[in-house]
């Protein structure tokens, strides 16, 4: 049992929908950002998206093939592993169903690799069905770097560190290797709804 | 764990300092999670930098006021001796630094964003670490130069620079830096990138991007810089 801090009574802000925030996390109207290290600006002409590791016939668009591609808006909410949970965000990009309809491939797990360095490992049952996309616009803006841009993963039903910023590609592999921030302690998976902060959770 | 004392820091920031209790120990640059439990069972949770180096004695927290907040103000306010406070940790396994990782050592604090590194140094000191350090301090006013004293202290070791930049007010006699960081200051500062400095940047998340920024621009390998954010961006 969790005991209770004396004289602590919290500062509630009332939320429209409760059912909508996660165990532990806060409402915010700002837009907090996470990075481990400083934002690239890759210009757009040697920006690509590349799919490819365990598939048969790996496959990349350059950025005005990709921005050709079907996109698609949505409004989600979005839960950081950092406390703050932002509702409605509206994002546009490609869906990973759309990217995946040429590309066959018996694995069953990803890792989104990023300018930068970074990296986030995912079940390829995560990231399909209408689950994520490669947004490249947010509230109708383009997707400004500090943010991800030019684009960004968006995994919304997992904390956010899983969207991974400034991605460029997603390489299948046979077994499931820790990225990044899974790597240094935090959850594989990462259900925010599970509190599936860190190792052990 | 118990909490021992609260030491003010500033006007808007104090140092909790913990009896550690079931402690694995932390590698300097760390961060934990407080969770307070209301008598109803809601809870809050934030990530608070561990101040204090591996070798010390009592684990210490400090917490900076956010005028909206939720947690600070309990923590500032209400936290007194005697009380327990929950926490998680230690996390993070990235923003650390220790001797095998390397320098010459430049970290760059932007407000509360200097407590990482008052880890950072007082590891090094504990260590006999001979790895060079300097330390760029921004804080609006030396009145909000948190740890003002103990750094100057750290900074008579030899290899240890520390300066501060003020970035709204200053005394009529300051001889440091006025003004926010900039390119200008940060290449005074740091080691060319053909050293290959290893470079910390904790603060808010403008300056962060700030900093970062400038010293990608001015050469320095982007693997080389670790960065911590905190706060939101106002986009």
């Amino acid at each position: 049992m969790t005991p209770v801090s004396r004289g602590f009574f919290g500062r509630r802000r009332p939320v429209a929908d409760p059912s909508r925030v996660p165990p532990g996390q806060y409402v915010t109207a700002d837009f907090p950002v996470l990075s481990a290290g400083p934002t690239p600006h890759t210009p757009l002409d040697e920006w690509s998206f590349t799919i490819q590791g365990e598939v048969a016939e790996p496959v990349s668009w350059p950025w005005d093939e990709f921005r050709a591609l079907p996109s698609e808006t949505v409004t989600v909410d979005i839960h950081c592993v950092t406390k703050w949970t932002k509702l409605d965000t509206t994002w546009t990009g490609v869906s990973i169903d759309t990217l995946l309809e040429g590309v066959d491939t018996s694995a069953e797990y990803l890792t989104a690799w990023s300018d930068g360095g970074y990296t986030t490992n995912l079940a390829l049952e995560d990231v399909t069905d209408g689950k994520a996309w490669v947004a490249h616009e947010f509230g109708g803006e383009l997707l400004e770097p500090e943010h991800g841009g030019p684009a960004r993963l968006l995994v919304p039903h997992l904390y956010f560190w899983k969207s991974a910023k400034w991605v460029r590609g997603l390489t299948f592999t046979a077994d499931d290797e820790p990225g990044f921030w899974e790597t240094y302690g935090y959850h594989n998976h990462g259900d925010p709804w599970l509190e599936q902060r860190y190792q052990g959770d | 764990m118990g909490v021992l004392e609260l030491v003010e820091e500033t006007p808007q920031a104090k140092s909790i300092v913990l009896e550690p209790r079931d402690w694995p120990g932390h590698r300097a640059g760390q961060h934990v999670d407080v969770r307070l439990t209301a008598p109803d069972g809601y809870q809050a949770q934030r990530s608070y930098s561990i101040a204090s180096a591996p070798e010390d004695d009592h684990l210490v927290l400090t917490v900076q006021r956010l005028a909206d907040g939720e947690v600070s103000p309990y923590l500032l306010d209400v936290l007194g001796p005697g009380d327990e406070l929950e926490l998680r940790g230690p996390i993070g396994g990235y923003f650390v630094w220790e001797e095998s990782l390397g320098g010459p050592l430049l970290l760059i604090a932007g407000g509360s964003g200097i407590a990482p590194f008052r880890s950072v140094l007082r590891h090094g000191v504990a260590a006999h670490s001979s790895i060079p350090v300097r330390l760029v301090y921004s804080a609006r006013s030396l009145a909000e130069v948190i740890y003002r004293e103990e750094l100057m202290r750290l900074a008579d070791h030899d290899g240890v620079d520390v300066r501060f930049t003020l970035t709204r007010e200053w005394p009529e006699d300051w001889t440091g830096h006025r003004g926010r960081i900039d390119r200008e200051l940060l290449q005074d500062v740091s080691w060319p990138p053909s050293e290959q400095p290893r470079i910390y940047i904790c603060g808010p998340s403008a300056f962060v991007e700030a900093a970062a920024n400038t010293l990608v621009g001015s050469g320095h390998d982007p693997s080389r810089i670790r960065t911590e954010r905190f706060g939101p961006t106002g986009t």
